[in-house]
């Protein structure tokens, strides 16, 4: 059941979806009391759940993620970083720090459905991660997410599924300015050159181009 | 911006949905007896609503799951939203099944005479 122990050599080959723009994210990120910064988190790990959450087998996996969510929007924790966002009512993503050291963790949730009417399937390179942060954060994204993303309906801690751009994403809120976006990674180049652009009337005079 | 109050989610975008077609429409109970013209009619053939029609939606970028929705196809006027397996709330619509029943067969039924089978 185990795999095989994660290969350090492998990890330092890995390229992440949106590696190509990192010097652009950095040179359009913007400081101040308007600003904005934008950066990719690469290489989480984020394992697939479909289960019925009431079920024994629901009850066995809770035990590892830390519960399952139960409505839209919330997000459980667990332990060593571990969250699990709420897709569906029968539908979770398990999001973990790192992709490379998740092997057992993966192994221990597969354990736990056992024979249960479920899945659980290792997602990892599906998606990739954005963090996109600052006092202009929710005006940027405002911009093209029809979803409310005003404090009092998206708080923190809670996540969406939705559109951002016209392309599908998960809408993860972690801080009161902070919002992480999961594209699946063949939207990734579009939606970093998307967001730098919206980025761009934030920016003060003289601040590095981007291409 | 049209917005759909998704049973699960909330109100979310319209173009976060995608549309089902009719609602209500019963699986055969004998699907084996049915002559091709009525496995025809249960597939293909649909209300074509002027006003409050009960109809399904499923909210693709969101849940993935599907729901019922009484819409107004003139004015897009939404007066209900409800799950899958519940009956539209009453007075909204009369139940799609009796409507069906009281329409005339196709043309070819109408003309049993008018046939070019065989020929
Ligand atoms: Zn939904």
């Amino acid at each position: 059941m185990v795999k095989t122990a994660f290969n350090t050599e492998v990890a330092a080959l890995r390229q992440s979806p949106a590696q190509h723009l990192w010097a652009d994210f950095s040179a359009g990120s913007v400081e101040g009391e308007r600003g904005v910064g934008l950066r990719e988190v690469p290489f989480q790990g984020m394992v697939g759940i479909r289960v019925d959450p009431l079920s024994e087998a629901g009850e066995r996996i809770g035990a590892l993620t830390g519960g399952l969510p139960a409505s839209c929007g919330t997000v459980a924790s667990g332990p060593a970083g571990v969250s699990t966002l709420w897709l569906g009512p029968d539908e979770f993503l398990t999001v973990t720090p790192d992709a490379g050291g998740q092997d057992g963790f993966v192994a221990g949730l597969v354990a736990a459905l056992g024979d249960g009417a479920g899945q659980v399937i290792d997602l990892s390179s599906n998606r990739t991660t954005f963090e996109l942060a600052g006092p202009s954060a929710r005006e940027v994204l405002e911009k093209s997410c029809a979803a409310d993303l005003h404090p009092r309906a998206f708080a923190s801690g809670t996540a969406i599924t939705t559109e951002v751009g016209k392309i599908p994403v998960l809408l993860w809120k972690t801080g009161p300015e902070t919002f992480r976006l999961l594209p699946r990674a063949s939207f990734a180049d579009y939606l970093g050159r998307w967001l730098l652009d919206g980025m761009r009337e934030f920016a003060t005079a003289g601040s590095p181009a981007w291409h | 911006m049209l917005l759909f109050s998704c049973p699960n989610c909330g109100p979310r975008n319209e173009t976060e949905f995608h549309y089902g077609g009719q609602a209500h429409v019963a699986y055969p109970d004998q699907p084996g007896e049915l002559s091709d013209r009525e496995w025809a009619e249960y597939l293909f053939y649909r209300q074509n609503t002027k006003g409050l029609f009960a109809e399904r939606w499923v909210h693709s970028t969101g849940c993935r799951k599907w729901f019922n929705m009484i819409r107004d196809t003139v004015s897009y006027d939404i007066q209900a939203v409800y799950r899958m397996g519940e009956q539209p709330p009453e007075g909204l619509t009369a139940p799609p099944a009796a409507q069906a029943k009281s329409q005339p067969l196709a043309p070819a039924e109408a003309n049993p005479t008018n046939t070019s089978e065989g020929v």
